[in-house]
């Protein structure tokens, strides 16, 4: 129990760290806006993972990375508001999700479930946040600019989509592994929670950045931690973690 | 005689099936400011776009070589929410600090500016700093769209009065575009009247009359030129 514990609060650090840093990138509704509909998107890949035993981490994934192409491809197609398609797509997600899953593979899926997670899966969740920490830290500037100015970005030869397809890559592979902590719910608090409480107290990008980082930290030490001793589930407790930071950051706003 | 160094030739830009800029042709020679004037939708934000290569056209856009071009966009609303301060800003485009401080004391800021968050701005200053962004990289040309006019009113020198000077410190080209007659008369060696076919371009004094602005905006306009041109 004790080992588990330590190994649920490594992973949980790693993960909520780079999901604060990413959310750090999310400076314009635009950016913002993708997380949501993608996070949704978890949750039928986390179904299907269940219904076939398979790690619900990678069916999130794979339905994450496709299902961004679909937004993409329907906005294109239908020039719809993304929320509509937000809309559409989050409905068919809970309806693929009732379908087929047990009352408690249901829970897992909404509220994500860390009391099974191993030494190897620890591992890996480590290895892959420090990959996308070092990819997102690559990509930073070109995105911030692209944020800022889509004009000024292509004035400056930037391939919009290669970064925006990098940075949609970034959110799902964290999102993919957020699942498994808070669940395909609540995983966009991961990211948004931290970033929204770090731009109350930042003037400048450095400072934005960095309480981000730490306030994705500080979420997954406080939600984890309370999980051990309360036994409530982790991913709420993760979320409100992240949200009683937003409240007390609302108190310092400058 | 000074060098050609942007050669425009049968210039045609469609975009999602709509025909937006038709038939356009001109040079643009060293140290010269071209305006180009034209009612709302007329294409003159897309042609500085396709100009910088961010649109498909037909035609010949071409640059004389190793020519390097500075961008100042309309200016972007948002931006003031941003988290990120002045010199942040710069260093999206440049590692160069000393560049950074050349730049901002070229449009007449000091370096205590640099901390300051880009949302503190007034419109004007933020304008300037857009210019002085376009200016890293030393760009032979500055392209820019719509510049305000009377926002900063605080006794600093207005954004014509920059650009003139930059214009003869750098030796910069120009190619602007305004609703403002009077920066037309005042400011510019050639003007193109653009409503997505060219209506008519040339020496300012020769080509800007009532006659061709009326059928530029469609309609009789009041003409300035006499008030203006003092």
């Amino acid at each position: 129990m004790v080992t588990n514990f330590f190994l649920a609060l490594i992973s949980a650090i790693f993960i909520g760290g780079v999901a604060g840093y990413l959310g750090s990138l999310m400076l314009s509704k635009k950016m913002t806006i993708v997380v949501d509909p993608l996070s949704h998107l978890a949750l039928p890949g986390v179904a299907l993972a269940l219904i076939f035993g398979k790690d619900i981490s990678l069916g999130a994934f794979l339905f994450l990375f496709f299902g961004a192409i679909l937004i993409w491809f329907l906005e294109q197609k239908t020039k719809l508001p993304t929320e509509t398609i937000i809309a559409i797509l989050f409905t068919v997600s809970l309806a693929i999700t009732f379908l087929f899953l047990s009352e408690h593979e249901i829970e897992e899926a909404l509220v994500g479930d860390i009391s099974k997670i191993g030494k190897v899966e620890s591992l890996i969740i480590v290895l892959i946040s420090i990959l996308v920490f070092f990819l997102i830290k690559k990509i930073y500037p070109k995105l911030t600019l692209i944020s800022i100015s889509e004009d000024l970005a292509m004035a400056e030869k930037i391939d919009l989509k290669k970064y925006q397809f990098l940075y949609i890559l970034s959110i799902s592979t964290i999102v993919a592994l957020g699942v498994k902590f808070v669940g395909g719910l609540l995983v966009a608090g991961l990211t948004a929670l931290p970033a929204a409480s770090a731009r109350n107290l930042s003037k400048n990008l450095k400072t934005f950045r960095f309480l981000s980082f730490l306030f994705g930290i500080l979420c997954a030490i406080f939600g984890i931690s309370l999980f051990q001793f309360t036994g409530y589930p982790a991913g709420p407790l993760i979320v409100l973690s992240g949200f009683l930071i937003f409240l007390i950051s609302i108190i310092f706003k400058k | 005689m000074a060098e050609t160094i942007l050669k425009v030739e049968n210039l045609n830009v469609t975009l999602d099936n709509e025909l937006i800029i038709c038939n356009l042709s001109f040079e643009v020679k060293r140290g010269e400011v071209l305006t180009i004037l034209g009612p709302n939708g007329a294409g003159k934000t897309v042609l500085l776009k396709t100009l910088l290569g961010i649109f498909p056209f037909e035609g010949k856009i071409e640059w004389k070589k190793g020519i390097k071009v500075g961008y100042v966009p309309q200016r972007v609303p948002f931006v003031k929410d941003f988290p990120i301060s002045i010199e942040e800003f710069f260093k999206l485009k440049t590692k160069d600090e000393k560049e950074i401080r050349e730049v901002l004391k070229l449009v007449g800021f000091k370096e205590g500016f640099l901390k300051k968050n880009l949302g503190e701005l007034s419109s004007g200053q933020y304008q300037r700093i857009l210019v002085a962004w376009a200016l890293i990289g030393n760009p032979d040309v500055l392209l820019f769209d719509e510049p305000t006019t009377g926002i900063d009113i605080s006794g600093e020198e207005t954004i014509y009065q920059l650009l003139e000077r930059l214009k003869k410190e750098k030796n910069l080209t120009i190619i602007l575009v305004t609703h403002d007659l009077s920066v037309v008369f005042k400011f510019s060696d050639y003007v193109i009247c653009l409503n997505k076919c060219p209506i008519c371009q040339g020496k300012p004094k020769e080509t800007v009359t009532s006659e061709s602005l009326s059928k530029l905006y469609g309609q009789e306009i009041k003409f300035y030129e006499h008030y203006h041109g003092h």
